[in-house]
């Protein structure tokens, strides 16, 4: 949209004006894409499976057509058992970080917040390393103790940079802002002391905080989901508050919006939904912050269509870049988060580059 | 809808701005407020527009102390102009217009058929149709002043603060904005309370003027009682002449 008098897909006024808006055009590209890489993802590997014979696999699975089986046993296995469940894995953490990424842009109305901006990777990376250092069980009640303990980690962290924030009844952006920096910076510090004191789990820590997809199987994306989709509805549900507050937090109360409630619960769903997908996948950088303005650039600043789009978006931008991950120096596998800091920098400059020719935050 | 102030003081953080506000604004009625420099004018639009809680007294809209309502039922009895600064850029003016409806959407924050033809109406008023589709970033100042106009319109209000609509406007835009905000009281009976800084718009476009100075109200009435020499001077503590508008017969006031 270099003619920024128009809007983003260009729909005339009376469309706009008379009947329902068409916003089925970005969503159907997102979803499309989403489902492609999908696809894509789980081929590729070690052994190829043509993404036919996936599709193929899948419809006879799910029972949706009688096919003969024409694949070798082992493809089943691979791909029901393995990459499938991490496919889906790193689809949903893209997912979390470009939604609760817009979610954290909006709300501070700043083009420099990220999913991790009020401590949600800091929090969760000092819980994993200490489930790491101290050599906890390996599991406690079922449950994998590194994920559980990033993810108490992560919400802990949030609560508190969330009181300390307040300022009587009410809890100004720039007091949060200042509140997670600092906090994050706190528990970085004990986070490195931790690796450095214990230096046999340091390669592991490393490995994690920079988001290594190292769990498999479907006991992480089950775990992961429900957070996922109660704090994704959420967001959605909150998008038009959050195009309310981009007036400022006055003219929200003028408006009619109660702002402080709002305030928690956005901060609630977005920190959920960023500490879950951080909980499996480890600290995966630049997606969440990226994801958000080409999501922005492509679709126009309306929360309402960001929210989806950027949480479609962060699933296709993860899936290619982990795509990339496993395949640049194969059969090693580099940690993603390498990956999304490497490509996406130079993207996200040319973003900026791009973005100076037309008025887009 | 009548807006009453009953001995209200407002102010920051223990600190009172002006005090013991007492005057009541009735539908179809534009009060003009007026002083120098930080006496408080923000701080009373604030305070009527329940953003600021009073330290003491009350202010009631329609009956109601507006203390008690939640933001949302006040927000859908006082609509608030604030100046054109703090925009989003990007949005476009139709949404600005829509973000007027807020506090009459459903939960799940739906704008329904009527929600558009209310905005649409409201922009029709105010002459911003023209560019719905245009982002406000782009417009001019007298042009965001009237999107802004058009959703505190779409709130349906019955009481409607202005705060310095006519700032960073020129000659032309000043007086379109004004005339519009007249023309806007009398078809939708809306209780005005602006505040100016030029005392000869004051003069021509409201019906009862306050002065503030020190904190509190100096006289409150008509603008041929209120704006002169005596008054203006004790306000703003320079000698300030006051004679005819040769065209319109308001009170000219000359520095």
């Amino acid at each position: 949209m270099s003619d920024t008098s128009k809007p983003a897909e260009g729909i005339s006024l009376t469309q706009r004006m008379g009947g329902k808006r068409k916003v089925v055009a970005p969503w159907m590209w997102a979803s499309m894409a989403l489902l492609c890489s999908l696809l894509l993802s789980v081929a590729i590997g070690p052994v190829r499976i043509p993404p036919l014979t996936v599709v193929r696999m899948l419809a006879d699975q799910l029972g949706l057509a009688k096919i003969e089986t024409d694949w070798p046993a082992t493809f089943a296995t691979i791909l029901f058992e393995i990459r499938l469940p991490q496919t889906i894995l790193i689809a949903l953490t893209g997912m979390a970080l470009g939604g609760s990424g817009a979610a954290y842009q909006g709300l501070f109305r700043n083009p420099l917040a990220d999913p991790y901006i009020i401590g949600v990777a800091s929090g969760a990376g000092l819980g994993a390393v200490m489930a790491m250092t101290f050599h906890w069980p390996v599991t406690l009640l079922g449950m994998s103790v590194i994920p559980a303990a990033a993810f108490v980690g992560a919400v802990l962290t949030v609560t508190l940079v969330y009181q300390l924030a307040r300022v009587g009844r009410t809890t100004p952006i720039t007091t949060l802002v200042l509140a997670g920096v600092a906090v994050s910076a706190f528990t970085s510090a004990l986070t490195s002391l931790l690796m450095l004191l214990s230096t046999e789990q340091l390669h592991r820590a490393v490995a994690w905080l920079l988001g290594g997809f190292s769990l498999g199987g479907w006991g992480p994306v089950l775990a992961a989901l429900p957070y996922l989709l109660i704090g994704l509805v959420a967001l959605v549900i909150l998008s038009r508050p959050l195009n309310v507050l981009q007036f400022g937090d006055e003219q929200a109360v003028q408006l009619g919006l109660d702002v402080e409630r709002y305030k928690i619960v956005i901060v609630a769903a977005a920190s959920l939904v960023a500490a879950a997908a951080v909980s499996f996948s480890g600290i995966i950088g630049f997606v969440g912050l990226i994801v958000p303005h080409m999501a922005r650039l492509l679709w126009g600043p309306d929360y309402r269509r960001l929210i989806p789009l950027s949480t479609l978006t962060g699933g296709v931008v993860l899936l290619a870049a982990d795509a990339v991950a496993r395949t640049i120096l194969a059969p090693r596998e580099l940690p993603v988060g390498i990956i999304t800091a490497i490509v996406g920098a130079p993207f996200f400059l040319y973003l900026l580059r791009r973005a100076k020719q037309q008025r887009y935050w | 809808m009548e807006i009453r102030f009953d001995g209200a003081s407002f102010g920051y953080e223990g600190r009172i701005i002006v005090r013991d506000l007492t005057f009541a604004v009735k539908g179809g009625e534009i009060l003009g407020v007026v002083g120098p420099n930080g006496v408080g004018k923000s701080t009373m639009i604030r305070g009527a527009s329940g953003v600021l809680a009073p330290y003491s007294g009350r202010v009631f809209v329609g009956g109601q102390d507006l203390e008690t309502l939640p933001p949302r039922k006040r927000a859908q009895i006082v609509a608030v102009v604030p100046q054109a600064v703090q925009l989003p850029e990007t949005f476009l003016a139709l949404d600005v217009v829509l973000m007027g409806r807020t506090a009459h959407l459903g939960w799940l924050g739906q704008e329904s058929e009527s929600d558009r033809r209310i905005a649409q109406a409201a922009m029709r008023q105010t002459g911003t149709l023209a560019f719905a589709e245009r982002q406000v970033g782009e417009l001019s100042g007298g042009e965001q002043q009237r999107v802004l106009i058009a959703r505190a319109l779409a709130q349906e209000p019955g009481v409607l603060l202005l705060d310095e609509p006519t700032a960073h406007l020129d000659l032309k835009h000043q007086d379109e904005v004004l005339r519009l905000v007249r023309a806007l009281v009398e078809e939708n009976d809306l209780a005005v309370i602006l505040t100016l800084h030029d005392l000869n718009l004051v003069a021509r476009f409201t019906d009862r003027v306050a002065l503030l100075s020190d904190g509190m109200i100096r006289k409150i009435g008509s603008a041929r009682e209120v704006l002169v020499p005596r008054e203006l001077a004790a306000a703003y503590g320079i000698a300030i002449y006051v004679t005819d508008h040769p065209i319109h017969g308001t009170p000219l006031i000359l520095s």
